[in-house]
């Protein structure tokens, strides 16, 4: 195992490295712009070819394009990622600070869908074309094809509607009142996990329905074990491997719906820095979400691989 | 005993050929075989064929344009005259919902045709030449993947700023990098058929081979890759339009009908937020349908069966 762990931390350090060139070069695409902004923005005297050349040293766009990432990426390694163009906060003091909402949504969320997709999921594999089957299964297409800024719109104009009841935006800060701030959450994370949850009740039937087809199943009920006990003890186990990998790959949509949801509940997380971001071209601050994003979700996968190899040894001593 | 059943063989062998079909039938033969085995997906190619007549023939449904404002028929809800009632503007909605179909349809299959073709290419060159060159792509691919959709797209847009031709290149090349994994997988499989060592031997030409060879072999996950990125083409463009980011107003795009600056109208009108997503909803169910059933026809092997389990929780998923 311990090898396997070391395997995974060297195999991350490229993908890092690629995932760092990504984020310069995407956002470095347009230097100009910046530079033309801030002069227009700080009443520097109009466009004066000294002026921008004062910029350009001051904020290091001068130097060849390898030298300003390798002087990035050194920075961000030691968790400077610049300042705010608008604001000259720290770009990290301002992720810090709304990395937690974001991160809250993100696991009340998964929790939820893995909470309603689990066991629908294995009841639908075990009574297989039955009605409850076919409503767990329409459940499933219905929520992967209705979008979640529709659904979380749709929650926020109705209830106002019917019974003027509108789901809270005041955000407490969980430490000060923990059961206000879950309150402010529940009706996102909600939102979210039932979109998300779809796909992994899917993902669970298949799973059982290949796992009850197998010898060691039939063993079991040969044995003359009880229902309980050959489904939760002997399948269960095994159909959850795959289910963990595809959490895996769930967290980066989870955080493409963080983004809308935070938007729609006026949650400050990182996806309403991001938008706000992007509508003022703080660069810096861009670079920074998209970098912390990414992080995150290699980070996630890190895990996710590390338990499936503790789950299922022939990962292990794979390739 | 064996009498009888010699008979039985020799008639079910002639009878044979005529139930056989190639990897791709003749259209009318495919479409007794949808509506037969796979109703839902019959229902499912029936909305993509509305959708396309649709936004097709516009101009002709709803002759005014998506654009004329009405002031006296302000919010109107839904009636003989405006069947899915007028917004703040006095604009007609089901005249903007028609040309939003038509909007669709150009942003949906060109960003898509685009997303595979970058996914056509990026997968035959990694998966048949590999190599160092498979290597490189593979880890620019993983690196590229790090990233939630939504943040790379919102990132993108930042970049190159919205309008339509952006968010078509955008969406073409991130779906098109993540794509090129499930092609570089048929593709690794296509090469290790014997007629291909057989070609190879006969000094046949890389051009002869992979046209011959490998592309014939890589059409049906072609396909059903392009189906399914159909949907993720319209959910993420709606998402952005709904973000403000995607296809910039009066462009009738459904994700930007639904959006925040409309928000306070909607508690007046509740069709402005029900009508474009009972449309965006409708049409995803429709091409995830037909998508499945056209999977399930054309791909068996990506239905499941014994593979290993994180190609296909990855396949379940399209990513």
């Amino acid at each position: 195992m311990g090898a396997y762990v070391l395997r995974r931390l060297l195999a991350l350090i490229p993908t890092l490295v690629i995932a760092s060139i990504i984020v310069f070069g995407v956002v470095r695409l347009v230097p100009g712009d910046v530079l033309d902004l801030m002069l227009s923005e700080n009443a520097y005297s109009s466009n004066a070819p000294e002026d921008r050349a004062q910029l350009e040293k001051a904020l290091g766009m001068d130097k060849p394009l390898y030298m300003q990432y390798l002087h990035w990426a050194g920075n961000a390694v030691r968790g400077d990622l610049g300042e705010s163009l608008w604001r000259n906060t720290p770009v990290t003091e301002e992720i810090g600070a709304r990395l937690g909402v974001t991160l809250e949504l993100g696991i009340l969320a998964l929790l939820i869908a893995l909470i309603i997709a689990l066991p629908v999921g294995i009841f639908s594999a075990i009574r297989q074309e039955t009605l409850g089957d076919n409503l767990g299964r329409s459940f499933s297409i219905l929520a992967l094809a209705i979008p979640n800024f529709w659904l979380g719109t749709l929650v926020v104009i109705l209830p106002a509607l019917w019974w003027g009841w509108s789901p809270p935006t005041e955000m407490t800060p969980f430490f000060e009142d923990p059961i206000e701030n879950l309150k402010t959450f529940l009706v996102p994370s909600l939102i979210l996990g039932t979109s998300l949850s779809a796909v992994i009740m899917r993902m669970t039937r298949t799973m059982m329905l290949e796992v009850l087809r197998q010898d060691y199943i039939r063993t079991a009920w040969a044995k003359g074990l009880r229902e309980r006990s050959v489904v939760l003890v002997h399948a269960v186990k095994n159909a959850m491997i795959p289910v963990i990998t595809l959490v895996g790959i769930l967290v980066p949509i989870l955080f493409g719906g963080t983004v809308i949801i935070e938007q729609i509940f006026r949650l400050p997380g990182l996806g309403q820095l991001l938008l706000e971001a992007v509508s003022t071209r703080d660069y810096p601050i861009i670079t920074g979400v998209f970098l912390v994003t990414g992080v995150v979700v290699m980070l996630v996968n890190l895990i996710v691989d590390l338990c499936y190899g503790y789950l299922d040894p022939k990962v292990r001593f794979d390739r | 005993m064996n009498a009888s059943v010699e008979p039985a063989a020799v008639t079910a062998t002639p009878a044979r050929p005529a139930k056989r079909r190639k990897a791709l039938p003749k259209p009318l033969a495919f479409c007794a075989r949808l509506c037969r085995e796979r109703p839902l997906g019959a229902v499912g190619a029936l909305i993509c064929l509305l959708l396309l007549f649709t936004g097709v023939f516009a101009d002709l449904i709803a002759p005014q344009g998506y654009n004329a404002i009405n002031p006296i028929d302000r919010l109107k809800a839904p009636s003989a005259e405006y069947w899915f009632g007028t917004d703040q503007l006095g604009r007609d909605i089901f005249a903007r919902i028609v040309h939003g179909a038509r909007l669709s349809v150009i942003v949906a299959f060109a960003a898509t045709t685009l997303s595979i073709v970058i996914s056509a290419l990026l997968g035959i060159l990694s998966g048949y030449f590999g190599g160092r060159l498979d290597m490189f792509i593979q880890r620019l691919v993983d690196g590229w993947m790090c990233f939630p959709d939504l943040i790379l797209l919102i990132v993108a847009v930042a970049v190159l700023g919205p309008g339509t031709w952006q968010i078509i290149v955008i969406l073409g090349l991130l779906f098109g990098i993540s794509g090129s994994r499930i092609v570089r997988g048929a593709v690794l499989s296509a090469r290790q058929n014997v007629y291909v060592h057989a070609a190879q031997s006969m000094g046949a030409s890389s051009t002869r081979i992979l046209w011959h060879h490998i592309l014939p072999n890589v059409m049906a996950p072609l396909i059903v890759l392009y189906t399914t990125r159909l949907a993720a083409v319209i959910l993420a463009e709606s998402g952005l339009s709904f973000l403000g980011l995607g296809i910039p107003p009066p462009s009738p795009s459904w994700g930007g009908m639904l959006s925040l600056d409309g928000r306070s109208y909607m508690f007046q009108a509740p069709w402005l937020a029900i009508i474009p997503g009972i449309a965006l909803t409708v049409v995803v169910f429709g091409i995830n349908m037909f998508g499945d059933a056209l999977r399930d026809m054309l791909d068996p092997r990506m239905r499941g069966g014994s593979g290993r389990y994180l190609a296909r929780v990855k396949r379940a998923i399209g990513v």
